[in-house]
């Protein structure tokens, strides 16, 4: 069992960080996760001053799963429909590397260092991902009194929510493929709004790029962690061969291998670091981003419905008038239909405003970090590697 | 035998007398060919380590002369020290003599034999070291000197003393301990077990010095023969068994090595080679056992003097078109040594060329024990592609590597003092056409020859099994063998960096491209100027990959694919000498044969065919002391070669990683550069 304690390393941990937790009187952070076998145990910490909660303080145990649920609940609570409800935190993605977790789980002797320190990271991440979740739902002044979201924090034993079975999971399957049906025949809906009109347009385009531009990150960084291992690889041969040659050079060699040792660190883990901070910064912001604008676009696509609704209520009540039939239920459906229209179009025209607001600004939070960190570590490098020369050029 | 006779005189102690004398009939029988049985008995009296190394009848002929030099000092330092040194000197000089009559045993030659050295070995030595107190080192010493020209067995047990040396046999130890007194004019302070070796060079030195301009001829030679066996000396004394004097020894022996030094012209080497042999010999036994450290003192010395000679390969241009097409390059030199017409100039070559100066060089040096630098590789696939495709980026990238890589090899090829020397490297710099080489291609007749050269040579290789007696070559062939290992992972390694380097260089435009996107779609004036920006920086850090995986190719993996070629080389040199080493030992086994034939022949009395029978042996103890002195020959030159070569390594790779470093110190100041463009970009967002 591996506990990771979130304080080692704030600066890293806050990649998408959103500056969600100003309120002071709900704070939520996850201090530790535990990994248990394939299953990843967060402790979820919460410091209140809100009468509706009972204590001030709480320290729970949720699983991945419990997030789901959470988020789920608030997805299907009609209320929330005319808001960006915050992404779910992505499932932790330790299938691969599941032999690894294992590892993990046994102790770190059975591992090598720099696996300890890739899966410590990968940890790292999904903690994160997991608490900004919460700190999104806990600075929100509707989420933050979802009656789901105060048990999810309060509850102190097990949630053991039910995982979803089968038939659900194809039902969820089965409910995305209509909504993309809706979404291609609401699209045809004529806008009423010149501001909602816009946002789908941007949204769509923006989405569709952001989720390019995160693939290619990723590959990029990939790519960047494959060339820090190779030199990781190589400064240890370089350092083998230096070890086990016994020719007459041996001195000179023995100098060569403190050297590689430097050329190590400065080179193999300079790179490593470089790799990981673009992809904590970058890529990370780019995935929340990908799925926030899904979350945004849900949106859109619940007053779009809402909209269909309240046009096809007029043509009921229409109908209804022509017929002489049933005019005040249909009348009251329309008035029904405009409202919710209304009031999705109200929150919605705020939610969106507030989400590029808050697009801008974790751009800019995390492009300066990230900015700043390969300036750190590339001049890190260049002192490493002025040593080295130095020293090779010496002997 | 020589060992018993030295042993003879009267002041040696009693106790040794018994063995000396047993040895002595032996030895007589040995000669008389009655009992070929009764040869092999002496080895148990020899204890010393090297013994084994000798396992051919010849050994108990060298173990007498070793246990006779290990006892001489205990003896002389004993026993000697308050007896008249001069009389002492007589009496080893004169005895010797006999002995090696004896040896040779051709009575005719034993009268003259006696006189001759006995004379000129006598003074000079008492005339150089004319005071009593040295005068029983100068003794020993002359024993040294005196032990190889006593014929072909003496000089091998000469061998075995020095070996046992090098194995730090106590006596041994002693004997040269002593010696360092007589030395202290001596210009090399190094190890006592070695003092001798230096000193009899150095005294070798004094003498010629007359002659030609012999001292860094001398340093030349001492490196080339760094095999710690004295070489067989042995028929120095008879080839030029007519030496009057010492003197004229060694003066011919200076005369020889300066043909024998790499700064001379090494045709002429050649062509006198045969009769050479002989003379170089001595030297080589008296520097051969130059302590390595002298060796490396003066290797410093050698590689302090570097050549003014730049050669660069360029311009590497297409001719012809289709399948007949060839790449022909630039060959550019810049010089001002005196050997070449004048200081700069320029030749078309084509890869063929290389590989044909290649040929020609191996032919001549490889058996020599020379490293000679490997071209690179034929690669018909690289090549079709250059006569097929017009603009391809891969072909480019091939003619460049190849470009480079023909660069290194000729710069590898001068740098070797003695293939600089050589007649067909001046050709190929200075000589305007070169006839077609056409022995390189892969599929011609030659081509096909080569490859069953090296079929055969791989067979022999596996079935000689060379008993290994130098430490240095032991240790020296298993790190060549592991050094390689370690390259080839190595090469793996850096070849899988320069591969994915060069797909991050790839997806970093991808994303590149796929930022500049995002930042377009933007509606944030100011975050998409900053997106925009990022893909800028992004693109610029995608060259700097891309450039940096040129660097890693060029500086890193191709020097290490070089040296992995140049092991090889390494290797075939001492498959070169190993065999040598079966040569002399097929000799070995084939005078044995004849003097079994020869003894059996005594045996039977049957005189008519005892002169043939002589006659032969005769021959084949010439051929085994010719081959077992081009054995040493080898083993001095590669020993040579391989230290020349570890050096040439650690320069090179000290200053490739240098450079790479350099290269990657760079491309981190210029991301600093980029990054910190971008900041203020990042910090304008609002």
């Amino acid at each position: 069992m591996t506990s990771i304690s979130e304080d080692s390393d704030k600066e890293k941990v806050h990649s998408v960080s959103v500056d969600l937790n100003n309120d002071a009187s709900l704070v939520i952070d996850i201090p530790d996760a535990l990994c248990e076998r394939d299953k990843v145990k967060f402790t979820v910490h919460t410091k209140t001053t809100l009468s509706s909660f009972q204590k001030p303080e709480y320290s729970v145990q949720r699983q991945h799963e419990d997030f789901i649920w959470l988020h789920d609940t608030i997805v299907e609570t009609e209320e929330y429909a005319g808001l960006i409800i915050p992404p779910a935190p992505p499932k932790p993605d330790f299938e691969g590397p599941r032999e690894k977790m294992h590892k993990l789980g046994e102790g770190e002797s059975s591992m090598t260092k720099e696996e300890y320190a890739k899966m410590k990271q990968e940890l790292e991440k999904t903690v994160q991902v997991h608490e900004v979740f919460l700190q999104r739902l806990s600075s929100h002044p509707m989420f933050r009194k979802d009656r789901n979201f105060q048990i999810f924090l309060e509850y102190d034993q097990d949630l053991t929510v039910r995982r979803k079975n089968a038939k659900e999971m194809f039902g969820g399957f089965f409910k995305n493929m209509v909504k993309s049906a809706d979404e291609v025949l609401i699209s045809g809906v004529k806008e009423v709004d010149e501001f909602f009109e816009q946002e789908k347009n941007f949204l769509l385009d923006y989405s569709s790029k952001i989720k390019d531009a995160t693939a290619k990150a990723e590959k990029m960084t990939r790519s960047h962690k494959n060339v820090a291992d190779d030199y990781n690889h190589i400064s240890g041969a370089l350092n083998n061969t230096a070890a086990d040659n016994n020719t007459a050079f041996k001195k000179h060699l023995e100098k060569c291998a403190e050297v590689f040792e430097k050329l190590r660190v400065s080179i193999s883990k300079v790179e490593d670091r470089m790799a990981s901070d673009q992809e904590l910064k970058l890529t990370e912001l780019l995935r929340y981003y990908t799925r926030d604008i899904q979350a945004a676009k849900d949106l859109l696509y619940r007053r779009a419905r809402a909209l269909a609704d309240y046009e096809n209520s007029n043509k009921a009540l229409d109908k209804a008038r022509l017929k002489g039939k049933d005019v005040a239920q249909a009348e009251e459906n329309q008035k029904q239909c405009l409202q919710k229209f209304d009031k999705l179009s109200e929150s919605g025209k705020k939610e969106l405003t507030s989400f590029k607001a808050r697009r801008v600004v974790a751009f800019r939070k995390n492009l300066i970090e990230m900015t700043e960190l390969e300036i750190k570590h590339a001049k890190n490098s260049v002192s490493l590697l002025q040593g080295s020369i130095e020293i090779l050029k010496s002997n | 035998m020589a060992a018993s006779s030295e042993r003879s005189p009267p002041p040696f102690p009693d106790s040794e007398e018994p063995e000396l004398l047993e040895d002595s009939d032996e030895g007589a029988d040995a000669f008389t060919g009655t009992s070929i049985s009764e040869m092999d008995s002496p080895s148990p009296d020899s204890t010393k380590p090297p013994k084994d190394i000798f396992n051919e009848p010849l050994e108990d002929i060298f173990s007498d002369p070793l246990s006779n030099i290990n006892s001489e000092p205990q003896k002389k330092v004993d026993t000697k020290i308050p007896s008249p040194s001069s009389d002492e000197a007589v009496d080893l000089f004169s005895d010797p003599l006999d002995d090696d009559s004896e040896v040779v045993s051709s009575p005719e030659v034993q009268n003259p034999m006696p006189d001759l050295l006995n004379e000129p070995v006598q003074a000079p030595k008492s005339d150089v070291l004319g005071e009593p107190p040295v005068h029983k080192n100068a003794a020993r010493q002359q024993d040294i000197f005196e032990d190889p020209p006593k014929g072909s067995s003496k000089s091998s047990s000469v061998k075995k003393a020095a070996s046992a040396e090098l194995f730090s046999d106590e006596d041994e130890e002693d004997l040269f301990k002593e010696l360092p007194k007589v030395v202290t004019k001596k210009p090399q302070p190094s190890g006592p077990p070695v003092d001798v070796f230096t000193e009899v060079k150095s005294d070798v030195k004094v003498k010629p010095q007359v002659k030609d301009d012999p001292t860094d001829l001398f340093a030349e030679e001492a490196l080339t023969a760094p095999a710690p066996k004295p070489s067989a000396s042995s028929s120095s004394s008879r080839t030029n068994g007519v030496h009057s004097e010492e003197h004229d020894l060694f003066s011919e022996a200076t005369v020889e090595l300066s043909l024998d030094s790499p700064r001379n012209d090494r045709k002429k080497k050649d062509a006198v080679k045969p009769s050479v042999s002989a003379p170089v010999a001595p030297v080589a036994s008296s520097s051969s056992k130059a302590p390595s450290k002298t060796l490396e003192e003066l290797e410093e010395e050698e590689s302090e003097d570097t050549f003014d000679l730049n050669i660069s390969v360029t311009n590497p241009e297409k001719v012809g078109d289709g399948m007949n097409a060839y790449m022909a390059y630039k060959v550019s030199t810049q010089t001002s040594l005196t050997m070449f017409r004048s200081k700069t100039f320029t030749v078309r070559r084509r890869f063929s060329d290389f590989l044909g100066l290649y040929e020609k060089l191996s032919e001549k040096h490889l058996q020599n024990g020379y490293i000679v630098p490997p071209p690179p590789e034929k690669s018909i696939l690289g090549m079709t592609k250059v006569k097929v495709g017009k603009e391809d980026p891969s072909s480019a990238e091939f003619v460049e590597r190849r470009r480079a890589a023909l660069e290194r090899y000729l710069q590898r090829v001068v740098s070797h003092p003695s293939l600089l020397q050589d007649p067909d490297v001046r050709e190929f710099l200075e000589k305007e056409e070169l006839p077609r080489a056409v022995s390189t291609q892969a599929l011609s007749g030659a081509g096909f020859l080569k490859m069953l050269n090296k079929a055969t040579d791989a067979v022999s290789k596996m079935t000689i099994k060379m008993n290994e007696q130098d430490v240095w070559f032991d240790e020296k062939i298993q790190d060549v063998e592991n050094e390689e290992q370690h390259m080839r992972k190595l090469h793996v390694m850096v070849e899988s960096l320069v591969n994915h380097r060069k797909e991050l260089s790839g997806n970093t435009a991808v994303f590149a491209k796929s930022v500049a996107m995002l930042g377009s779609s933007e509606d944030n004036t100011a975050l998409s100027r900053a997106l925009s920006q990022l893909a800028e920086v992004e693109d610029r850090i995608e060259q700097l990959h891309q450039e940096q995986a040129a660097n890693d190719f060029f500086t890193f993996s191709e020097l290490l694919a070089d040296y992995i070629r140049l092991l090889g080389a390494v290797k075939g040199c001492f498959d070169q000498r190993m065999k040598a080493w079966q040569r002399w030992q097929d000799a070995e086994n084939m005078l044995q044969k004849k003097r079994e034939v020869e003894a059996k022949l005594l045996w039977a009395n049957k005189p008519d065919k005892l002169q043939q029978a002589k006659d032969e042996i005769a021959e084949w103890e010439a051929k085994v002391t010719q081959y077992e002195r081009e054995f040493e020959r080898i083993s001095a030159t590669v020993r040579k070669e391989v230290i020349r070569f570890d050096k040439e390594k650690a320069r090179d790779f000290k200053r490739q990683i240098i450079k790479y470093l350099e290269s990657l110190l760079n491309s981190q100041q210029q991301l600093i550069k980029y990054w910190e463009a971008f900041l203020p970009e990042a910090k304008a967002i609002a």
